[in-house]
């Protein structure tokens, strides 16, 4: 195969691509779909500006062909929102300045949303561990630590509240 | 990247049919993460890549009281979250935890960081003609090579072999299987890996129609562990890797095994001495460290690994130990 018809699951909705056998996931997104938060850094996995989640896990999209992303469920950071309501990760990162330039920011936002999702109180070196493979090089990751810790308090008494009404 | 054919096959005989006898014509596709970024520098330019994701029997992990096998296309980051594998063999737990960031762990497999192509620069450079490439010479022996080997004597390309699994596999006497057209066959994960000195060699002594399809421990109860030096903490390739493993009896160790990574084109095993027979110590530990380094022959760039080499040695011992990581703040 040369060309491929692709089917991707993208933000919840399924969308269709044809595809040459060398593009990968990260141009598919972007061109294809007008998914263009998700952005080329390095193209060589190296810089996380391009993660997005694949089946559950945060992948670098450039570095996975569209080919190998055929059937799969993608998360990118334009499904972080719902309803036109920003998640509390992207207003806390907006409220501790977790970025200047910004260009980091979509890759940040979904490790660190893949982080909160499966950690609802993550110390600073579980935060740092999540962003490893995401590179800032203006704001020395102290505002991306104090974002996630503040989201996740907020998503934790949101959570006791949402109990507490049900009971 | 240069145009090529992509094919999925579903069992490893079909992917098998799928490879060539010679080198650089068809590739296996695993997780990417090497494969992708070789192709994007022209460095591999295969015409046909044969993607492994839909290969049934290369994913899982089978733990016994007897053995732990791990299938080729398990990921880094299942290896390193698994109970019977921390349980059992925290040194390849923590050596899989180490390798890249999580969407490396997310995507790199078993059987990639096995058979992955080493990091020189000067190999990776699609207008460099190295040895490895058909040319005349490494560019290494006599250019930039900090990141190179430091037992160099004897070979003619100073690339290190840039697995972190192999070494920690390899202090666990792990074996791997290996398919090809004639079958199946078990290899001692020791004598898996070569040092390439031309384009029909690569880092290990896979043909070019073979391929791996499981990894399996032996379950002893060794102590084991594994340390790197990393000019980075958030995400580097080591600068130098020490796996250990032993027996421990009455506050004594035995069949000390020490294997270095990043040193050499292979992983290198160390001679284990000032230790067998005594208690871990910061002294007896240290003593081995040392004894691992001699006969180092670095090259212009590589003498700092000399003392990186008992340093990583020294403390794989100590955590091995249970001791406490005083160099952790």
């Amino acid at each position: 195969m040369t060309d491929m018809d692709i089917r991707l699951t993208v933000n919840g909705r399924l969308q269709h691509a044809k595809a040459g056998v060398m593009r990968t996931l990260l141009t598919v997104l972007r061109e294809d779909f007008g998914l263009t938060g998700t952005k080329d850094g390095c193209s060589s996995g190296d810089c996380g500006a391009c993660v997005v989640v694949m089946n559950g896990q945060v992948v670098n999209s450039c570095m996975v062909l569209a080919a190998q992303a055929d059937g799969s469920q993608v998360t990118t950071v334009e499904g972080l929102a719902s309803n036109g309501e920003l998640h509390p990760l992207q207003r806390a990162f907006g409220g501790t300045w977790a970025f200047q330039c910004g260009f980091c920011t979509p890759g940040m936002l979904v490790s660190c949303h893949a982080l909160l999702s499966s950690n609802d109180n993550p110390s600073r070196e579980e935060v740092l561990t999540a962003i490893a493979g995401n590179f800032c090089r203006c704001t020395g990751y102290q505002g991306v630590v104090n974002a996630v810790q503040q989201a996740a308090a907020e998503l934790r008494s949101a959570n006791a509240e949402a109990v507490l009404q049900h009971d | 990247m240069k145009n090529f054919t992509y094919y999925r096959p579903t069992s490893v005989d079909q992917a098998l049919a799928l490879l060539d006898t010679r080198w650089g014509t068809a590739e296996l596709l695993a997780g990417g993460t090497d494969l992708h970024d070789l192709q994007k520098e022209y460095v591999a330019q295969p015409s046909r890549v044969v993607s492994l994701g839909g290969v049934n029997g290369l994913g899982g992990i089978a733990a016994n009281d007897r053995e732990v096998r791990i299938g080729a296309g398990v990921k880094l980051a299942e290896i390193a979250a698994h109970a019977a594998i921390r349980k059992h063999f925290p040194g390849l737990a923590s050596a899989a935890g180490d390798v890249g960031g999580p969407q490396i762990r997310n995507m790199g497999t078993l059987g990639g960081n096995l058979c992955q192509r080493n990091r020189c620069w000067y190999f990776r450079d699609e207008h460099t003609n190295c040895l490895l490439k058909g040319g005349q010479r490494c560019f290494a022996l006599e250019g930039e090579n900090r990141y190179h080997a430091a037992f160099a004597q004897g070979h003619r390309c100073v690339i290190v072999n840039p697995s972190t699994l192999a070494p920690v596999l390899i202090a666990l006497d792990a074996t791997v299987e290996v398919q090809g057209p004639r079958g199946r066959n078990n290899v001692e994960l020791a004598k898996f890996f070569r040092a390439p000195t031309g384009p029909t060699e690569r880092e290990t002594i896979l043909a070019p129609n073979e391929m791996v399809t499981s990894v399996t421990i032996p379950v002893r109860g060794l102590a084991n562990a594994s340390y790197e030096v990393r000019q980075k903490q958030s995400y580097d390739w080591p600068l130098v890797q020490a796996a250990v493993s032993f027996t421990r009896q009455d506050g004594k160790v035995n069949a000390v095994k020490i294997v270095l990574g990043h040193v050499a084109p292979t992983p290198q095993v160390a001679e284990a001495r000032g230790i067998a027979g005594r208690a871990v110590t910061e002294d007896t530990a240290a003593a081995a460290g040392r004894a691992a380094a001699e006969g180092a022959k670095p090259l212009s760039q590589t003498g700092y690994k000399i003392r990186l080499i008992e340093v990583a040695v020294k403390r794989a011992l100590l955590i091995a130990a249970g001791q406490k990581r005083y160099w952790e703040a």
